[in-house]
């Protein structure tokens, strides 16, 4: 099992006629995923390397049962692209799109839960989700990830950051532990899916065993996290927070990274988590080194 | 991108918010100007980002020319907490009966705009959470609603402003929402928002933060960011398009992606060193995006070892490698470099780096980020 996505998943890709859409597109149907359609208005008919393009979202979906879309559009047009997926129905929406306004990501959102309660948006700015062996979908590189073992024990990962994300997976596949699914939700102010929505489902999926979490400065969507596996997680856990030396005030390359009014530190988030009996590594190494040794336990 | 006072005054004229008449000075002489044209008495403001401004003499009250000609000469030049003030603004000044708080942000945990209003302004509202934290009215608006008239005149009667303010003042709030969504703003705040004995309500101070990432629909920010407080290095890094922030320590990184640029600020640390700079290369780190952060770092003359931390993902290690060879070439380094390079394609990534003949002296490979970091640290110390 894997969460969110699994060998089922009908992906298509809005902007699939586009250079990252193209590339990233096509990488993720190489890794096995089904890429069922493209969509890019005006271009319907087309197809791109014996992919089929279509004008509209509700096109594509009408004639391939597509239940996934990935979003690889410019900022202007990635909230409209992300509701016209939400409009045709898609259940699952990736937006990799980075520079999103704050205040449309808002309305997106509140769009989404007052219209539209069945889909979750995934991102924006986020490097999208993999679940090893099964479905890719985003800019992952598939093969710094090692599909779980029908044995166990595998670990999920949830993360706010891209490239600390291929550390994650690329240090747990070193040490030849399986990962159910790699979740990166991405670090602007406003993500459709958070923390908790992953945790919650990690929790839940039978093939996860352990799971490791990657914060960053800024917001408090750690905390909040920390408050819910108090109450809610029972699967061991390990984490790592980026940005303790990070200066008050300044944006650290992620919009959401920032640490304002002395709200939002590392170290706050490090001690909650602590706090709710997560094992804190204090660099990606240390995590995924403290992740090892939940695995060797649970084997 | 914060702006200036004066920046911020003018960003709120755009959407009919009542500010002083006053205009920016950059010379005592245009002080003058400015002054005949708002009209004695006048305040003369210090205009830099930064709290305090008051107590550090940056603000002062005129009543003629001569007043103007003496505050604006000992205000301009003025240090306040290492911001030397460069702009002033000069403006009428205003009778004050009463002094509010308003403000809009976006609440990150509920997902809605915050709207805070208080009866208590012209301090620090973190002061006024503190103390007395039912002066301070909150209330959430959802962005796809927006907020009306008559919700902002409850909340107006909510913080107990007084009857002869509330319409004023919930007009005020309808513009300066406008203002905070369709003018992309991170933060509008006014503080404080001042009732006049005459009964009008207008905004004395302005505190706005614009979300850069909605600059391609605001063609008419590009004055700001020609204003915006970098650094010499910043601004270098600005023309490279480069993701960088300046700080004081003495180890450069350079780093792709940005969870893993402040991971490379952390582990320098822990190792007991402190790093110069953030920059994120993002993805692509080709040669020429390489060679133009190095030549940033290189421009940073605390900057005494380097340390390139690179996770290849889709990105080769090889293709990272020879992208450094290259960007060697055409920088004249002053600092030796110290090279992590993991992920896809690694090993080939590290034979490149090799076989280019660069003395060890100049670069050398570490396997693990801890490894380079205390490498880096050490070659720093030295």
């Amino acid at each position: 099992m894997s969460i969110f996505v699994n060998e089922n998943t009908k992906v298509i890709v809005q902007g699939l006629t586009g250079g990252q859409g193209k590339y990233h597109g096509l990488r993720n149907r190489d890794y096995g995923t089904n890429v069922v359609a493209g969509v890019t208005p005006g271009k319907g008919g087309q197809d791109v390397e014996g992919i089929p393009i279509f004008d509209s979202v509700a096109d594509a979906v009408a004639a391939t049962g597509a239940d996934a879309s990935f979003v690889a559009v410019p900022p202007k047009a990635a909230p409209a692209a992300i509701l016209e997926a939400a409009a045709a129905g898609v259940s699952f929406v990736v937006c990799i799109t980075e520079g999103i306004p704050a205040q449309d990501e808002a309305r997106v959102f509140n769009t989404l839960l007052a219209d539209y309660p069945n889909t979750r948006l995934l991102g924006p700015n986020c490097p999208g989700i993999i679940s090893p062996g099964k479905c890719n979908i985003g800019i992952t590189a598939g093969e710094i990830a090692l599909p779980p073992s029908a044995e166990g024990p595998n670990v999920g990962i949830v993360s706010r950051s891209g490239t600390l994300t291929y550390q994650a997976l690329y240090e747990l596949k070193q040490k030849g532990i399986g990962v159910s699914t790699c979740v990166g939700i991405g670090g602007d102010p406003v993500p459709g899916t958070n923390f908790i929505d992953c945790l919650s489902e990690f929790q839940a999926d039978p093939d996860t065993h352990a799971i490791i979490m990657i914060g960053e400065i800024g917001g408090s969507a750690e905390e909040e996290a920390a408050d819910f596996i108090k109450a809610n997680v029972t699967k061991p856990m390990s984490a790592y927070i980026a940005g303790v030396t990070a200066p008050a005030g300044k944006k650290m390359g992620h919009a959401g990274a920032i640490v304002s009014g002395g709200k939002g530190t590392a170290q706050g988030k490090m001690d909650a988590l602590a706090e709710a009996g997560v094992k804190i590594g204090l660099n990606p190494t240390e995590a995924g080194e403290l992740m090892a040794e939940i695995v060797a336990k649970l084997s | 991108m914060d702006l200036f006072e004066y920046q911020g005054k003018q960003y709120f004229a755009r959407f009919d918010i009542p500010v002083s008449p006053g205009d920016k000075a950059d010379t005592v002489e245009e002080a003058l100007a400015a002054a005949e044209a708002a009209g004695y008495p006048v305040v003369v403001k210090a205009q830099v980002q930064v709290g305090g401004r008051g107590k550090a003499g940056g603000i002062k009250l005129a009543d003629n020319a001569d007043e103007v000609r003496t505050h604006a000469g000992n205000i301009l030049g003025l240090d306040i907490k290492g911001h030397v003030v460069k702009r002033l603004w000069v403006e009428h000044a205003s009778d004050i009966e009463d002094e509010y708080y308003a403000s809009f942000t976006l609440d990150r945990a509920a997902k809605k705009h915050l709207f805070m209003l208080s009866a208590q302004g012209g301090v620090e509202i973190e002061a006024v959470a503190e103390s007395d934290p039912d002066a301070i009215v909150k209330l959430h608006i959802d962005p796809v609603v927006g907020l009306d008239a008559a919700t902002a005149r409850q909340a107006a009667v909510d913080a107990r402003i007084p009857e002869k303010a509330l319409d004023g003042t919930a007009d005020i709030l309808v513009k300066l929402y406008r203002c905070f969504s369709e003018g992309d703003c991170d933060l509008a705040e006014i503080n404080p928002l001042i009732l006049k004995p005459t009964g009008e309500v207008h905004a004395l101070d302005a505190k706005v933060t614009l979300d850069a990432n909605a600059s391609f629909r605001h063609p008419e920010w590009a004055e700001y960011a020609e204003t915006e407080e970098l650094d010499e290095r910043e601004r270098l890094a600005k023309t490279h398009d480069l993701q960088y922030i300046g700080l004081d320590g003495t180890v450069g990184i350079i780093a792709n992606g940005a969870g893993l640029a402040m991971s490379t600020l952390d582990v320098v640390n822990q190792v007991g060193g402190s790093a110069a700079n953030f920059l994120d290369i993002g993805g692509g780190a080709n040669a020429d995006v390489m060679a133009a952060a190095l030549e940033v770092i290189n421009f940073d003359q605390n900057v005494s070892s380097i340390f390139i931390n690179i996770f290849g993902g889709i990105t080769r290690g090889e293709e990272v490698a020879k992208g450094i060879v290259e960007a060697l070439g055409r920088v004249d380094l002053r600092a030796p470099i110290v090279i992590r390079l993991d992920g896809t394609n690694a090993e080939e990534g590290r034979q490149i780096l090799a076989d280019a003949g660069i003395p060890e002296s100049k670069l050398r490979s570490e396997p693990t980020m801890l490894d380079a970091a205390r490498a880096a640290v050490a070659l720093a110390k030295n």
